[in-house]
């Protein structure tokens, strides 16, 4: 730590729930625009960001929008104009925002959303799984899954950087597990505002709609084909989803460039930026996870390993784009894989498995990989589940077994009085 | 193959400008085309820049506010909204045959 040079050495270390971390770091980070709707546990984010502005803190427009659909495209529409735009939500929230997400992404709209996961009805749940993670995934938007209170804070100045960086210009989401940390009070070291301001300067559009004088629209119906005419050529819809992926392939090199870069100024880094690693120098097993799972599965490494297992632990954090190539590295020559999802891709498996299986495609001697469901609706995830999901992949894949059936932690049936 | 590491960042958002004629010779779709009655129109009948309805509802902006009142056939789609909202009846629809 001596080498670092951190930025300040007076500590702000306030105690903050996971929300309000989130609502700092957008203070801070200086949004122009905050469009929102409240939806559990969400709310306190947009609650506290209202009070910053309300105390002079912020100098920010606040939307009041009549549902999600609203906030997402009011964000879009103030985006457009040039402005530094942020919102929150979760589950259905999301899922009502959904429509406006491949617009925010075609549009190459760096918007920032904190989504505090939540399970997805019905039946009817506020409680914590990735269900809501998962149903981003494939519009085009940079998606991170935050650890804890720290990490929510940290990420978003990351994720503003990143999505506003004019080699890629991709709205990002940060995401962190409702409850287990949206509402949970953590130490959280907050940063002087002139530090954040220098690692984080005022955005650089692309795009102004805000100059008049030069009135366009956005995202107009975009031929099949290219346009070709005297005054020019024009990209067809085919050209610029290739500029968004290829924006989004190339997007991870800038991710560990800007985690890195925040690293060296903060002193806080969150493994290579992409994913965590705990414990893995000489295991041959490796549990691979996200947010609260990993977070609970962190607790248990030391008891396999004193089973004797060599054993350590994965946790993803940038879930879009898919590190694969990072992945395929690291995993190169492990034995073993235990994947716990805290979603399913119903009618597959778990879909962080389903990922990884696809991204380990073709290495040499694969690993042998075995994915669990754990904690749907905010059913505790217990270490025993960990440990037992570990016996069970150690036990297959010493038969050399592959099965295909989904196989879950926790649930109860066994209780249930009107089952035999 | 082009460059990958390079021409995606020069395409981002598709922008329009509002040009004349950005959807193509939209007068060739319609069936009807108006024709105004110079002896009937009110502003070409009074020489006065008066009433002015079928500039004023025309949804393509095709109607121009002078004395008479003219109308671009070129992007002219035939609704009829101009006829209707004469209140003196100077416009008919004339029926496009085709050629």
């Amino acid at each position: 730590m001596t080498q670092t040079k951190v930025a300040n050495n007076e500590k702000n270390i306030k105690i903050l729930t996971g929300n309000h971390a989130a609502a700092h770091a957008y203070m801070q980070a200086r949004v122009g625009v905050v469009s929102a709707y409240p939806i559990t546990p969400q709310s306190p984010v947009v609650e506290k960001i209202s009070e910053f502005i309300n105390e002079g803190k912020l100098k920010a427009q606040f939307l009041m929008v009549e549902s999600e659909h609203s906030a997402a495209a009011a964000c879009c529409a103030a985006s457009a104009t040039g402005s530094r735009v942020g919102t929150a939500t979760s589950a259905h929230g999301l899922m009502l925002m959904y429509e406006m997400l491949p617009w925010a992404a075609g549009t190459r709209l760096p918007i920032v959303i904190n989504l505090a996961t939540r399970s997805c009805g019905a039946p009817w749940s506020i409680w914590d799984d990735h269900s809501d993670f998962i149903a981003a995934r494939d519009v085009g938007w940079i998606q991170f899954m935050c650890e804890d209170n720290q990490e929510i804070y940290d990420t978003n100045f990351q994720a503003f950087k990143i999505a506003e960086d004019p080699r890629i210009y991709v709205p990002t989401i940060v995401a962190y597990d409702g409850y287990l940390l949206s509402h949970t009070l953590m130490p959280v070291q907050l940063e002087n505002q002139e530090d954040i301001d220098a690692f984080l300067p005022p955005l650089k559009h692309h795009i102004n709609l805000s100059d008049i004088s030069q009135v366009k629209g956005v995202g107009p119906v975009t031929t099949p084909n290219i346009i070709i005419r005297e005054e020019g050529t024009a990209p067809g819809y085919y050209e610029f989803r290739y500029a968004l992926q290829k924006a989004l392939e190339n997007s991870i090199d800038i991710i560990k460039e800007v985690h890195d870069e925040y690293a060296a100024k903060f002193g806080r880094s969150y493994g290579n930026g992409l994913f965590k690693t705990y414990k893995t120098e000489d295991a041959d097993t490796i549990i691979f996870a996200m947010g609260s799972v990993s977070a609970q599965a962190r607790t248990v490494i030391e008891k396999l390993r004193a089973e004797g297992l060599k054993i350590g632990l994965v946790t993803l954090r940038l879930f879009r784009p898919f590190p694969v190539k990072y992945l395929r590295d690291f995993f190169k020559g492990k034995k073993n894989i235990v994947v716990f999802d805290r979603a399913i891709g119903y009618g597959y498996e778990g879909v962080l498995c389903y990922e990884l299986k696809a991204a380990l495609y073709g290495v040499q001697n694969p690993p042998f990989i075995k994915g669990f469901i754990v904690g749907l609706g905010g059913r505790d995830v217990k270490g025993e589940h960990i440990i037992q999901g570990v016996h069970r992949a150690l036990e297959l894949s010493e038969k050399g077994e592959i099965t295909y059936e989904t196989e879950f932690y926790g649930l109860k049936l066994d209780e249930l009085d009107f089952l035999d | 193959m082009t460059d990958s590491k390079k021409d995606y960042q020069k395409i981002l958002a598709s922008v329009q400008k509002p040009v004349i004629g950005e959807a193509g010779k939209t007068g060739t779709w319609s069936n009807f085309k108006p024709k105004i009655d110079l002896k009937k129109c009110i502003p070409a009948k009074s020489g006065k820049a008066a009433c002015f309805n079928c500039w004023l509802y025309c949804p393509e902006a095709v109607v121009t506010r002078t004395i008479p009142p003219e109308i671009d056939l070129e992007y002219c789609k035939g609704c009829g909204i101009c006829m209707e909202e004469c209140p003196v009846n100077a416009i008919t629809m004339e029926e496009v045959k085709p050629e």
